[in-house]
């Protein structure tokens, strides 16, 4: 082990090096706080460079998402017209949450139209200054460069635009997915393993019976009846998908169930569901963790593939996957493929990447 | 009745053995088979055996934590065997268990502290300020420093882990302690660290402590009365001093001669056991202890003993008359 690494580890546990001339009480001083599992999990996490970027390049990917309209939007940040000053990104969600209302003759204003005329006293657009869903026929299928920085699609809409916005969608659905499964299979699994018995016989049945569904027909055969909603895929990918997670926290409750320390807690007499809450599940969650961040990977890369066959979200939606479907009818335009498909793979190698990061600071055997 | 904290009557745990997709029962493990003993208030009784002879599942099933197949336990007066669990809070305030291994028996993701409030909390002895004020004390009871609160279990030394082990037994203020191996895990130092610790409790607030080790000379040390167990069953029931002095039963006398004696020029007898433990799932005939007894005679195999002897002092052995059973004497 090196120098610099011995050094941190100490500073990590709190084990004062030998003869550094701290007096007893700044020692005692120093060991105030505990160091809890999860801050030595967070410090193995650190260690592996790959997953630290892919979690700074998800956390990049939230920040798109999170401020889409101020990035891109086919309105600007800031215009003053016949002399009164608007804000009309910020205004649209001051409208939509019902909080201050658009004058009746801006609501529909062309704000483009406004700026080549020279009506605007003064504006600021936003970085890139077209919205994902803005048609513009006399502009379709530009190559990358030029006004359009990554080209436009055979409708005319600017791809950049697109793939900001779109990671909205893959995003939400990622988490929203992933989540529900999360959610389903701590539940399912953490009671079927504690209680054991029929309760356990019932519950993995019925997980094998899942298991059987193939989710992408199931999700097809939805979207068929009901109608394409980002909703209704999010449902239906984290329905169908918490299996695994299930089974996995049922094998880690059965080990944890057996340790002393759940036996300790019932001869305290504390209640099951304070026994399973406290006790068991923190101590079970963490490979299924790990499992949620692959999920969150598979979601999207399953919406991806739902909205590419034309079958996932409304067709007024921008999604990665839907942009990735323009390709096909314009093989020419070889950025509608690339671009699309890069922003698919960085997101789903970055989460795996970081599932990985985090299996391996879960793993104590890898610790040294 | 005012004297007996404990009695165990006849107490019985048997573990089905099941094989088959239908898992039909074939048989049975009888761990505990067909126990009695007393405690009186404020002594220790060990309890002593070999791996896997059933003292663990005794001291669980007098708590509860496994439910018995038959007998009764009455803690100070009252039958707490079909006690229903919401009941049964109020006993487990005053019965608690100290485990052998302190490395499994403390959840590694909460403090010592938030451990010990949350018991505190629940069995409604102390909250808020309160709490942990009485933390601070039960860690300076047990010999670790009011910090201490605020590390996890991973930060402590198995000796340190133990000592919470038994501040996490002290905190709801119980009557009896059941310590299970306590110190086996420990090393020899430690070990008589703990039981010094043990003892000192017991003065301080009266405990009464059902002691389970292997570790006969740890027994010698702190119990009043011992009691030696064998294949589920008790063998011999006596006071320590008597036990040590004159044990009945050849397989106390077997385990006594198996405590490494501290003089290099006493030569010591040792009575070497043949065989391995029978299975508790297929016990033997008669005494379950001829195939191994280095006295066994004719009747061994044939005749069952009973737990008899005079006084305080009881055996299961045929050696002595009155452990021939009573019906098939006059037979």
């Amino acid at each position: 082990m090196e120098e610099k690494d011995i050094q941190a580890k100490q500073k990590l546990m709190n084990v004062p090096e030998s003869g550094n001339g701290l007096t007893k009480s700044q020692l005692e001083s120093q060991q105030q706080v505990g160091v809890s599992y999860w801050s030595l999990v967070k410090h193995q996490f650190k260690k592996n460079k790959l997953a630290v970027i892919s979690l700074y390049i998800v956390i990049t990917l939230v920040f798109l998402a999170v401020v889409a309209d101020f990035l891109a939007s086919s309105k600007p940040l800031y215009a003053v017209y016949n002399g009164t000053t608007y804000f009309p990104v910020v205004k649209d969600y001051l409208n939509d949450f019902g909080i201050s209302k658009w004058e009746p003759d801006m609501i529909n204003a062309n704000w483009k139209q406004l700026d080549n005329e020279n009506k605007l006293e003064s504006v600021i657009w936003t970085p890139v200054p077209y919205g994902p869903r803005e048609i513009d026929l006399s502009n379709s299928l530009n190559p990358p460069g030029g006004d359009h920085y990554l080209g436009t699609d055979p409708i005319g809409r600017d791809l950049l635009a697109g793939l900001i916005h779109g990671s909205r969608v893959s995003l939400a659905v990622g988490f929203v997915a992933a989540g529900i499964a999360l959610l389903i299979g701590i539940v399912l699994g953490s009671i079927a393993g504690f209680y054991g018995g029929t309760v356990d016989i019932i519950i993995m049945r019925f997980v094998e019976i899942m298991m059987t569904l193939p989710t992408f027909f199931l999700i097809i055969t939805i979207v068929a009846i009901y109608g394409s909603s980002i909703w209704y895929i999010m449902m239906a990918i984290g329905l169908t998908s918490w299996t695994g997670d299930a089974k996995l926290i049922r094998g880690e409750v059965l080990k944890v169930r057996n340790m002393e320390y759940i036996t300790a807690a019932n001869s305290i007499g504390l209640p099951n569901s304070q026994i399973i809450f406290r006790h068991v599940i923190p101590n079970a969650i963490a490979p299924v963790l790990v499992s949620g961040a692959f999920a969150i990977a598979g979601a999207i890369l399953t919406e991806a593939a739902l909205s590419f066959l034309g079958f996932g979200v409304a067709a007024t939606t921008v999604t990665w996957g839907s942009l990735l479907n323009e390709a096909r009818s314009a093989s020419n335009a070889w950025w509608l493929a690339i671009f699309p498909g890069m922003m698919i793979f960085i997101a789903v190698v970055t989460y795996n990447l970081i599932g990985e990061g985090l299996r391996d600071a879960l793993d104590p055997r890898l610790r040294d | 009745m005012s004297d007996i904290l404990l009695e165990v009557n006849g107490l019985k745990k048997y573990f089905p053995i099941k094989t088959g997709i239908f898992s039909k029962t074939i048989g049975h493990v009888k761990a505990v088979d067909d126990v009695s003993f007393k405690i009186k208030k404020g002594e220790t009784l060990g309890l002593v055996g070999e791996s896997g002879c059933g003292k663990t599942t005794v001291g669980r099933s007098i708590l509860r934590l496994i439910e018995p197949t038959g007998g009764e336990v009455i803690f100070d007066g009252k039958n707490i065997t079909n006690m229903p669990q919401k009941e049964l809070k109020e006993y487990r305030k005053q019965m608690q268990i100290i485990f052998q291994d302190p490395y499994s028996s403390l959840n590694p993701r909460i403090t010592v502290g938030g451990m010990l409030t949350e018991i505190l909390k629940f069995h409604e002895i102390a909250e808020g300020e309160a709490a942990e004020k009485r933390v601070e004390d039960l860690l300076e009871k047990v010999g670790l420093r009011k910090i201490h609160a605020r590390r996890y279990p991973h930060e402590f030394s198995g000796g340190q882990r133990q000592r919470i082990g038994v501040a996490r037994a002290l905190s709801v203020e119980p009557k009896f302690i059941v310590c299970d191996e306590p110190v086996s895990a420990l090393d020899v130092s430690i070990q008589s660290q703990i039981i010094n610790l043990l003892q000192d409790l017991q003065k301080e607030f009266g405990i009464t402590y059902l002691f389970i080790s292997h570790d006969l000379s740890v027994v010698e040390h702190i119990s009043n009365r011992v009691c030696v167990m064998y294949l589920g069953q008790l063998v011999e029931i006596a006071d320590r001093d008597e036990l040590y002095a004159d044990s009945r039963h050849p397989y106390t006398q077997a385990l006594l001669s198996a405590v490494p004696v501290p003089d290099p020029n006493k030569k010591s007898k040792r009575i070497i056991l043949t065989g391995d433990v029978p299975s508790p799932a297929k016990v033997p005939s008669g005494c379950y202890f001829h195939p191994r007894c280095p006295k066994v005679f004719a009747d061994c195999s044939t005749i069952r003993p009973e737990l008899a002897g005079k006084g305080d002092h009881v055996q299961r052995c045929l050696l002595y008359p009155e452990s021939y059973p009573k019906k098939s004497a006059a037979a």
